[in-house]
């Protein structure tokens, strides 16, 4: 089946298969990143901006800060988890305080929501 | 292209969703289909329910949007009645008990753990009794917000009650404005406080004059593009337009229908009035307005009141919050109360609502501080009125440190707030009372905490401004706010400047009891707390005071986002009982 994706309620969390998977509020730890200059930015997702997929990867950028330093905007792609079975529609979400590197785009995304 | 939410609105929106809640109610919550509920829950928004956060499936908050904030004391009773019969979920509020309702910034009401099989017998009781959700949440005309005491109020220059009265009978409803880009918010001040909040709405028509014809004559100017949400606040902007009590109606609909036609439907975070204001400026959005959308010769703006404006103000002379016995025009009274971050219990509201009716009230007014106002006492039952028990608690002369509190929903139920709100306001209310002295000249001391960026707690706008955050306190993640200072209206509206930023929850106590150490010793004269931040500039205001630790504990310092329900025995998203089998 189809997955479904995106973001709702002013970016509050990511949806998949109208579930909801991931939330705001979480703190991500953020490696080999352009989002500001501590070696491993300590992110706070404030709102999900974007949802892409990579399959089989679900991605997104993440509006939020470091709050180490207080650098705040706009992620590069990160891997927000897997649809790991297509036609049973199961998502396997990243667990946000693991260590995760973000991306630049290699190809457009859905449009935004 | 349109968003994915445009794409469900076409397909479903506006009045016909009733009949599918309706069908939903009946069948139970797993008659909807699973892969439908995000566009479900998008269009129940219309019927003013919202779907509670991650963890709380199948309860709702259901908002009852009161224009003005009016009500008759019977109307405020049912809803009281309904919030202590359908309001109550699987776990009391270790403050408020188990059915409360809140009242919000926009002069609504919200009651939360609504399960839809009882939403039509709750629309029949509010409709029964002329109160609606209708338009409450989603895409359109949200609840039009004012002076809830508008033609009793001695500081009046327009009563903008008929104008409010019309607007709402108007445009709700109306299939035309049913379906816009994005929520659009109005506010009408007739009053001289401005106490309509204009500035921070989508449209907003401000107390003014201007000679006609010879004759000066009582009337608004138009203002359009504000609010507060996502880091991005703007005051509304001037359009240079004057418009009569008559007019108003046809400047709001061309408004509206402007925004419907021209608002950005691809990218909701871009779909605000205010956004197309920044684009087009307010002389292109006038021109449009004025080729396009109305057929008569607008005027130019008239000469405002700002310089009497209290409400907000941050001014030592007047606070104009509504608080405490103020006469009426007709030689009344009304009597706002302080609802200490806008919730009280479902027995205390019904017991308001007695005491209204029996002391011959004819309205109840729910204000944009989050208080509450009783009107028409008569003077010589004035006296008894405010020796009532229930008015120790809701104070007509409250402590300022609990006058000014405001806190938006928070975690407890809402998808995007980061951090605990009402519980922590309340107990932060009730330490700085009991353990900060109050410098002299302050009565009122305005402490706005918001969850998160949508702001709905009004943060810029405040002495103290807190917006959700997140710290580490020995290396463990805790809540913790930005704090801000020196936001207002008044005269001179004035967005907070964010000077303190991640600190931690159970040091913000003690960042305002330093802070108002120093304004004891160092303000000059009669100088307000407001006038003393704004002697600074922001580098200066930047440690000024310190955080600390204090005597003060907090219960909410871990993620409470990561429980189903912050006051639950087990928190666990894994221990939640929802959905409700009680809806099946």
């Amino acid at each position: 089946m189809t997955t479904s994706v995106h973001q709702l309620d002013d970016g509050a969390w990511l949806s998949v298969n109208d579930a909801r998977r991931i939330n705001v509020s979480d703190l991500w730890w953020l490696a080999r990143h352009d989002f500001c200059d501590c070696e491993m930015a300590d992110f706070l997702a404030e709102g999900f901006v974007e949802i892409g997929v990579d399959h089989p990867n679900i991605e997104g950028r993440i509006a939020g800060q470091c709050i180490e330093c207080g650098e705040s905007g706009v992620t590069d792609w990160l891997t927000l988890g897997r649809v790991v079975d297509p036609d049973a529609g199961t998502f396997l979400g990243v667990v946000p305080d693991s260590v995760h590197v973000p991306e630049r785009r290699r190809r457009l995304a859905s449009p935004s929501e | 292209m349109p968003s994915k939410v445009e794409g469900w609105k076409d397909d479903v929106y506006g009045m016909e969703v009733r009949d599918h809640l309706y069908r939903f109610a009946e069948e139970g919550w797993s008659a909807i289909p699973e892969d439908e509920h995000d566009a479900w829950f998008e269009r129940f928004k219309w019927w003013g329910l919202y779907h509670q956060r991650k963890g709380q499936e199948s309860y709702f908050m259901m908002r009852i949007g009161t224009p003005n904030g009016r009500m008759s004391p019977e109307q405020l009773r049912v809803i009281g009645e309904i919030a202590d019969e359908y309001a109550r979920g699987p776990v009391d509020n270790p403050e408020f008990g188990g059915a409360y309702c809140d009242w919000t910034t926009r002069q609504s009401v919200q009651l939360h753990w609504i399960q839809l099989q009882d939403v039509p017998e709750i629309f029949d009781t509010l409709e029964a009794h002329d109160l609606s959700t209708m338009q409450a949440c989603g895409d359109s005309w949200r609840n039009i917000v004012g002076s809830p005491v508008a033609g009793r109020d001695a500081k009046e220059h327009i009563d903008a009650w008929p104008v409010i009265k019309n607007l709402n009978d108007t445009f709700k409803g109306d299939e035309e404005h049913a379906n816009l880009p994005r929520k659009w918010k109005v506010a009408v001040t007739g009053d001289t406080r401005g106490s309509g909040q204009a500035e921070i709405n989508d449209l907003g028509f401000e107390p003014a004059t201007k000679e006609i014809d010879g004759e000066e004559v009582a009337g608004f100017n138009v203002v359009v593009g504000g609010g507060l949400s996502r880091k991005e606040p703007r005051f509304a902007r001037d359009i240079d337009v004057f418009v009569t009590e008559q007019e108003v109606p046809d400047v709001a609909g061309g408004l509206s229908t402007l925004f419907r036609d021209h608002g950005d439907r691809d990218d909701r975070f871009n779909a605000r009035i205010k956004f197309l204001v920044d684009e087009w400026g307010p002389q292109k959005l006038r021109r449009v307005l004025q080729e396009d959308y109305v057929d008569f010769e607008l005027r130019s703006a008239g000469e405002d009141l700002r310089d009497q404006y209290t409400y907000n103000s941050g001014r030592n002379d007047e606070t104009g919050d509504y608080v405490g016995v103020h006469e009426q025009k007709d030689g009344d009274y009304f009597v706002g109360l302080s609802v200490l971050v806008g919730r009280m219990g479902a027995e205390d509201v019904i017991e308001l609502a007695d005491l209204a009716e029996e002391y011959g009230s004819e309205m109840v007014g729910l204000t944009q501080r989050q208080n509450i106002i009783v009107a028409d006492i008569a003077e010589e039952d004035l006296d008894d009125f405010l020796d009532e028990d229930l008015l120790e608690y809701y104070s007509p002369d409250p402590h300022p440190f609990l006058r000014g509190s405001i806190a938006c929903t928070g975690t407890e139920f809402c998808s995007l707030s980061i951090v605990e709100t009402k519980n922590r306001m309340v107990r932060y209310g009730r330490w700085l009372k009991d353990n900060v002295a109050l410098p002299d000249g302050i009565d009122d001391f305005h402490v706005h905490l918001s969850g998160c960026t949508a702001s709905c707690a009004q943060p810029q706008i405040a002495d103290i401004s807190l917006r959700g955050m997140k710290t580490r306190k020995d290396g463990e993640p805790v809540e913790a706010f930005d704090i801000g200072l020196g936001g207002g209206l008044g005269e001179n509206p004035q967005f907070a400047d964010w000077v303190e930023m991640r600190v931690a929850a159970d040091e913000v106590p003690g960042y305002i009891r330093n802070l108002l150490e120093i304004y004891d010793e160092r303000s000059e004269d009669d100088e307000s707390f407001r006038e003393f931040i704004a002697r600074h500039d922001e580098d200066d205001l930047n440690g000024l005071a310190e955080p600390e630790e204090t005597s003060y504990d907090d219960p909410y310092m871990g993620n409470t986002k990561m429980t189903w329900y912050p006051y639950a025995e087990e928190t666990d998203m894994d221990a939640a009982p929802t959905p409700s089998p009680a809806d099946d």
